[in-house]
């Protein structure tokens, strides 16, 4: 089970869970199981399909370079952040 | 120094002269600036005289009408780009602001901000061309500080702009806005930290709007061929996002466009985004000629992203004993004229330096009437570990704790988890500490009255992203080594020298090239201190592949099964005793079906973070405000060092630039909105003589993500210095700065503060 942290400006979707704990093998699987408990967070994580433009995912504390492919363990953390850019 | 028991290397961590040293030393190396094709037209940018206002109307006929003059473009010439955005490497672009920023479209949004572009025969006729081009402003008025520009009632640049609060807008209203983003993250019981805090402080901190103070100019040639194809000369950091962002402006496909490379004279984050192609290739597509376009210093500081100003609250909790139990940060950076700011980053970095048990953030984008900014070494990071590390000092100062021992007592490391979430891996926080603590510079004695010491701490990500790396294997035994990474600091030599201990050969038999974007494969920006480490990764997997094809030819050559035949030690072994160096190996190519090529790619790594924490010792001339640095010590955590002299040389010309962010650089305006300093006459970078020799400490953490244990290093240097200099400032004269630059007028003001209320 993944354990999802849940941005600060969303826990009004999750009844103010922090984090919440969902299935899944992939980011993507896991927002749509967060969906299915917590409607409207999909909608806030993502849009047409992909994850929201300025938003970078990281799961177990690295960047997740396959976005809302990347594969999740049992175990995994996933975050949601704001997308680095640097000089 | 070095933390892990350090793997023998024979390239790594010598220090072979650069390849491209000759070339640059000698003046043959070409920039931008040297290109000279037949036909070359000269290209003039028309700039708004206002900071903030609606363009009524533009006549250009007067300026089409002057002998000499070939076209004339304004935004019409710049295909419209509707309501979408753009994945360019590092992030999502919006496509109508990025092309509103190259050539205005119903309004200025800042003083310098491109209105129209003359090509002509010469620059001089181009610039009589822009004198005639007739714009009528409907002048409003402008915003130009980021508290004042997130008042309800102030102006609003942009009526496209919404708040995003993660992908949703705040349910007071739907009305454009300046605040173009919030970012919140929280860790822990806050209040709960604050209750349990026996000292809690809480202060303010401004930064000025600083610009990264590259020495060459922004420049483009564009040569729009009959067939459709645009090929592209110049200056960035990112030949494939400067395809891709002149391909997407001018809605051709991105294989029709090729950025070729020139020299950079310098970058800093500064030469990411594009001004000038559009625009030369628009003046291309005209006239059917290529077209040159160069900025002047006062348009590069007028009309290219520097790095916000920021308004910056932090509230910190310690207990009697030095612990810190809890962090309250409030954030707003300037975002220029369309939003962007690296507030992301700066709400992930002001607290990333220790384990704060409790803590929350806050952080806001804000458009105000100034050019778009953009990233400058390690965006966000240098604002917000200003005002966090001058807290840290002043809590120290209050309890009568060493600032180093607080350090080593809270700083981060491994298994800590950060307040935006994610837990450290394997990082030299504190290693970087210690190497200060320990160093004979923090143990030695100041020499005289007015003098103060001070040390701060900085963070920086560090990414991955993606490179690719073409190596060819001479029948000499030479190496050709193609990259996509353009090189702003050296890093050629250190991708040839990863490329060189891989196959056991030196870093002279390795010839680095950057390439133009038909000739390598895709490859991100040189930024984010990724090149040596995710273009280092592409040159291994290149070496490597080499080696599996030695491999077999040395097989072929030995009539013996490839798997009997291993590489190893720069060379090929087999059964019995068979030994073929790579030299002797590359010889016998014609024999066993000519060329091996090596590719290599990096797309999944990331990068650890990475640590700096500097030393500075300064004198204040209490009659003058005057800040003299008399020494400098930075340790940083580095990874393995793979040419010391290119780390050492990031590592001080880091420090170098937040020293000037620190004593002097800012954009001065004038309330209209104009910059009044925007020459390197009155925008004083520090020179040779203002600054010490910056000794250097390489704390060498590898980290575990690369083979050779790189980390990045470019950006994490100019964190640290605003807040160790106004610290050692404390120290000397007794006032503590919350205010960049720490100009003499601001220092003088705080003294006389001081006086007064003695």
């Amino acid at each position: 089970m993944a354990r999802v942290f849940i941005p600060a400006q969303i826990r009004d979707l999750t009844d103010g869970q922090e984090v919440v704990v969902v299935n899944g093998t992939t980011v993507r699987e896991v927002i749509e199981a967060l969906e299915s408990i917590h409607p409207g967070t999909r909608e806030r994580l993502c849009r047409d399909g992909q994850l929201r433009p300025g938003l970078m995912i990281a799961v177990d504390s690295s960047v997740a370079s396959s976005g809302l492919r990347t594969p999740i363990n049992r175990d995994s953390e996933v975050h949601f952040l704001p997308a680095i850019g640097g000089g | 120094m070095s933390t892990n028991g350090k793997p023998k290397y024979k390239v790594i961590g010598t220090r072979p002269i650069r390849h491209d040293g000759v070339d640059k030393v000698t003046g043959r190396a070409k920039y931008g600036a040297d290109i000279r094709l037949s036909g070359l037209l000269h290209g003039i940018v028309l700039r708004s005289p206002h900071a903030h206002a609606r363009i009524v109307r533009i006549d250009t006929s007067r300026a089409e009408a002057l002998p000499g003059v070939r076209a004339v473009v304004t935004a019409a010439d710049i295909p419209p780009q509707g309501d979408r955005m753009v994945e360019l490497g590092e992030g999502a672009v919006n496509m109508r602001h990025l092309s509103a920023n190259v050539l205005a479209h119903d309004k200025v949004l800042y003083k310098g901000h491109a209105v129209a572009a003359v090509a002509a025969d010469n620059v001089h006729i181009a610039e009589d061309a822009c004198k005639l081009i007739d714009v009528e402003y409907e002048v409003l008025e402008p915003v130009l500080d980021v508290l004042k520009a997130m008042l309800p009632d102030a102006p609003v640049l942009n009526d496209d702009v919404r708040t995003d609060v993660m992908g949703g807008s705040p349910a007071a209203s739907d009305r454009p806005t300046n605040v173009a983003r919030q970012i919140i993250f929280t860790k822990g019981d806050v209040q709960a930290g604050f209750a349990t805090a026996d000292v809690v402080l809480e202060r303010e901190f401004r930064t000025g709007t600083v610009h990264q103070g590259y020495i060459e100019p922004h420049n483009a040639t564009a040569m729009w061929n009959a067939n459709g194809k645009v090929t592209v000369w110049m200056s960035t950091q990112g030949i494939f996002t400067a395809r891709q962002q002149t391909a997407e402006l001018m809605r051709i496909p991105v294989a029709d466009v090729k950025v070729v490379p020139m020299e950079i004279g310098g970058g800093f984050g500064g030469k990411v985004s594009v001004y000038l192609p559009p625009v030369a290739a628009a003046l291309s597509k005209k006239t059917g000629r290529p077209v040159k376009v160069i900025m002047d210093r006062s348009a590069v500081f007028e009309a290219t992203g520097p790095t916000p100003a920021s308004y910056i609250k932090i509230k910190l909790g310690v207990t009697r004993d030095g612990m810190i139990t809890a962090g309250d940060a409030y954030l707003a950076y300037e975002a220029g004229a369309f939003p962007g700011s690296p507030i992301g980053p700066g709400c992930m970095c002001v607290f990333s330096c220790y384990d704060f048990p409790n803590a929350r953030v806050e952080g806001y984008d804000v458009c105000v009437n100034k050019p778009r900014s953009n990233a400058y070494r390690a965006p966000g990071s240098t604002n917000a570990a200003f005002a966090i590390e001058t807290v840290v000092d002043e809590v120290c100062q209050q309890l009568g704790i060493d600032p180093a021992d607080f350090r080593l007592k809270n700083g981060a490391k491994e298994g800590v988890r950060r307040v935006d979430g994610p837990v450290y891996a394997r990082i030299g926080m504190l290693e970087t500490v210690e190497a200060i603590k320990e160093s004979e510079h923090y143990q030695s004695k100041l020499a005289g009255p007015n003098q103060g010491r001070g040390i701060a701490s900085g963070y920086w990500f560090n990414i991955g992203l993606k490179s690719a790396v073409t190596a060819t294997v001479g029948y000499d035994g030479s190496v050709t080594l193609i990259e996509g990474s353009t090189d702003i600091g050296g890093s050629r030599t250190s991708i040839a020298m990863q490329l060189a201990e891989t196959l056991g050969i030196t870093a002279e038999q390795v010839t680095p090239s950057v390439v133009d974007t038909d000739s390598v494969g895709y490859t991100d920006v040189t930024g984010g201190s990724r090149v040596t480490f995710a273009t280092g990764i592409a040159a291994i997997e290149a070496a490597r592949d080499i080696q599996r094809q030695l491999v077999i030819r040395a097989a072929e050559l030995w009539e013996v099964d490839p798997s009997t035949v291993t590489y190893v030690d720069g060379g090929v072994s087999g059964p019995d005793g068979k030994r073929m160096t790579f030299v002797e190996l590359a010889h016998k190519l014609p024999e066993t079906g000519g060329p091996v090529i090596g590719n290599g790619t990096s797309g999944k790594a990331t990068q650890a973070g990475a640590f700096g924490t500097h030393c500075v010792d300064v004198e204040v001339d209490p009659e003058t405000g005057k800040v003299q640095v008399l020494r400098y010590t930075v340790a940083q955590d580095v990874g393995t060092a793979i040419h010391p002299s290119y780390v050492e040389g990031q590592l001080q010309g880091g420090a170098v630039q937040g020293i000037g962010w620190a004593l002097n650089e800012e954009y001065w305006y004038d309330d209209k909105g104009s910059m009044r300093n925007a020459t390197y006459l009155d925008y004083r970078i520090p020179t040779c003589y203002d600054v010490p020799m910056i000794d250097t400490i390489l704390v060498e953490v590898p980290d575990p993500q690369h083979p050779y244990g790189v980390r990045g290093v470019g950006e994490v240097p100019i964190c640290p210095p605003p807040a160790a200099i106004a610290n050692a400032i404390a120290a000397a004269a007794g006032v503590r700065m919350k205010q960049l630059p720490m100009s003499p007028p601001r220092i003088m003001s705080a003294i006389w503060e001081r006086d007064a209320a003695k």
